[in-house]
């Protein structure tokens, strides 16, 4: 329907709308050369040879002098190793958590005719709008015990407010006829959310456990502020260290002081991308989950 | 959410409504027990932190707790506003808000606008999948290059060179910290904002466009009469959460691209909080301030949403 009536408005097109359409091509290519450069820049120079990189300037399309050191040297770092393990761990225990706790929340408010969701809904949607802010936080997870363990990163984060909201919406478009037959066979809530509503809403799922687990891999601050101990850091802490703090002299101890500041910029770089590189290895093929996560929580009520 | 408005009835007297509750509990009493992890989570993570707030009027020391702490009243406060850097954090946060909503806030909009253009559909699919890329990347790695190109032998600088300019570290200029901030934000969100705005263009009666053609409105004026007033719903509602927004600028981001010498223009209170408090361990002042900002914010989005309400007919609840 919509492309008939674009070709419709093809033919029509006039001059100064053609003259337009080159333009936006053009301003298009722009967008998507910003996009991607910064990245291509930094996954060249990661391949690149320290000491040439030091000495280029501009822009760079291809390795200066190509080899693998750098990622050689990153991989040999205990810190990203244990950095790595600990975001997985983060992943596989904490998502299943976050899918869990956000559907029984999600399912709760889909219902109908419960007497007190009302009050409930907007209880929890307060606390989207208002906090006691970071330091009653903090306090209150020292207060329960959660800091210096990666529980701290799992348990005060299981349910994200605007993921539950996106969730409820799924749960509401799935036919009420379905879960009423399920209640006159005399399934439980328990039941019908396990064997009913969550089997009809693997898409849905897939959106949650995206929206969950990439922004399990990419925080930090919390991470920062709680943990004590460096065996525990994940991988954005870690890589924080590296990236921010000029802290790469444990990775080329031994070599001469200039040359450690070189192999530093590509140690660094070769860290970006080692972090970096699984989402966006994932993204592309998972973009349309993403999309659809975001088109059902603007849904308006 | 408009379903907020109606309120639980209890003028029937107490009477009925304890029957109710009683044919509620019976209905959906697995419900509740099904529910309750979540309550509990609520009120652990949400509630018990904003009851934790109040030390904000106290003098508080972890030995006493919340029980035995001395009650200050209003002093922390008061410090706050005679605190010397009270001025420069309220102009930071709130320029850096502005210019994040002046330069910010319309971009995905126009971009999605002119995606909307392009009607090469295996174009648009690239072009929309590759501009998603940089919202993907961590706050960490988006700030470690940022820093690195920024130095005075980094990428920015070659390209500032190649026209004319001259060398110099520009994360250590506070003339120029906000532009970074606010760029590189443009930079990490403006393609994944547009997806929001590009549902709603789809839903953009085509009807309309053909109305609009057989009027004699060229493109101009189709989106100006047409496909802007049919996002505006999308638009107002994006720009309430803005509002509300105005004063929590992200910490993440400031407490990784600042340093001393850009405090000047760098320091929000966000970040300020992060100081005094996380750092500094000055818990109460620090919950003050923190206090402060969350009472705004929230101030903000209630005017926001009933100005909205008002005068659009568009609003959050």
């Amino acid at each position: 329907m919509k492309n008939k009536t674009q070709k419709a408005l093809k033919v029509k097109r006039s001059r100064g709308e053609q003259i337009f359409s080159v333009f936006n091509y053009i301003f298009m290519v722009g967008i998507i050369i910003l996009c991607i450069y910064p990245v291509w820049y930094v996954a060249m120079a990661s391949f690149s040879d320290s000491n040439l990189l030091t000495m280029h300037t501009g822009p760079l399309l291809w390795p200066e002098g190509f080899n693998l050191n750098a990622y050689t040297k990153v991989f040999k770092n205990p810190m990203i190793l244990k950095g790595y393990m600990n975001t997985m761990f983060l992943l596989l225990v904490g998502v299943p958590i976050n899918i869990m706790m956000t559907a029984l929340g999600a399912y709760f408010l889909s219902r109908k005719r419960v007497l007190f969701q009302k009050p409930i809904m907007i209880a929890i949607m307060f606390t989207m709008f208002f906090s006691g802010g970071m330091i009653p936080f903090y306090l209150n997870l020292k207060d329960l015990h959660l800091t210096n363990t990666l529980w701290g990163l799992i348990i005060p984060f299981m349910i994200n407010t605007y993921n539950m909201v996106i969730m409820k919406t799924s749960f509401q478009s799935i036919p009420d006829s379905l879960i009423e037959a399920a209640q006159i066979d005399g399934a439980s809530h328990w039941k019908i959310l396990f064997s009913v509503v969550l089997p009809l809403s693997k898409a849905i799922i897939a959106v949650m456990v995206l929206y969950y687990g990439v922004s399990t891999w990419n925080s930090w601050f919390w991470a920062s502020a709680i943990l004590r101990e460096r065996q525990l850091y994940p991988l954005q802490v870690i890589l924080r260290e590296i990236l921010l703090s000029n802290d790469v002299s444990s990775m080329s101890s031994g070599a001469a002081a200039t040359d450690a500041e070189s192999i530093a910029m590509s140690i660094k770089y070769a860290t970006i991308m080692v972090a970096t590189v699984p989402i966006l290895c994932v993204y592309p093929f998972l973009q349309k989950y993403f999309t659809k996560g975001t088109m059902v929580g603007a849904v308006k009520e | 959410m408009k379903e907020f408005k109606k309120k639980v009835r209890t003028d029937g007297g107490m009477k009925e409504f304890r029957k109710k509750v009683r044919t509620d509990w019976m209905r959906n009493r697995s419900l509740y027990i099904l529910v309750l992890p979540v309550v509990i989570f609520y009120i652990l993570f949400n509630y018990k932190p904003i009851y934790g707030a109040i030390i904000a009027f106290q003098d508080y020391t972890p030995r006493l707790g919340i029980s035995g702490s001395e009650w200050v009243g209003l002093a922390n406060f008061k410090r706050f506003f005679s605190d010397i850097y009270f001025g420069r954090l309220m102009r930071n946060t709130l320029l850096l808000s502005v210019y994040d909503i002046i330069f910010g806030f319309p971009a995905p909009i126009i971009l999605a606008l002119l995606l909307n253009e392009i009607h090469n559909r295996f174009f648009k699919n690239v072009t929309q999948t590759i501009t998603y890329l940089p919202h993907f990347i961590s706050m960490i790695v988006v700030c470690g290059m940022l820093t690195d190109f920024s130095l005075s032998t980094g990428l920015f600088n070659d390209i500032i060179v190649f026209f004319g300019g001259e060398r110099h570290p520009l994360l250590q200029d506070p003339s120029l910290y906000r532009m970074i901030y606010i760029l590189s934000d443009i930079w990490q969100q403006v393609g994944w904002g547009t997806i929001i705005y590009l549902s709603a263009l789809s839903s953009v009666d085509s009807q309309l466009y053909e109305a609009a053609q057989i009027d004699g409105a060229n493109k101009w004026k189709q989106t100006l009469n047409v496909t802007l007033p049919g996002i505006a719903p999308t638009i107002i509602t994006m720009f309430i959460l803005k509002i509300g927004k105005l004063m929590s600028m992200g910490y993440e981001k400031t407490i990784l691209l600042y340093n001393p010498s850009t405090y000047e223009t760098a320091d929000i209170i966000s970040s300020y909080v992060y100081r005094i408090g996380l750092l500094e361990q000055d818990w109460s002042y620090s919950t003050a301030i923190g206090l402060f900002n969350s009472v705004i914010n929230f101030v903000l989005l209630i005017v926001a949403n009933k100005l909205s309400k008002k005068y659009s007919e568009t609003s959050l609840w």
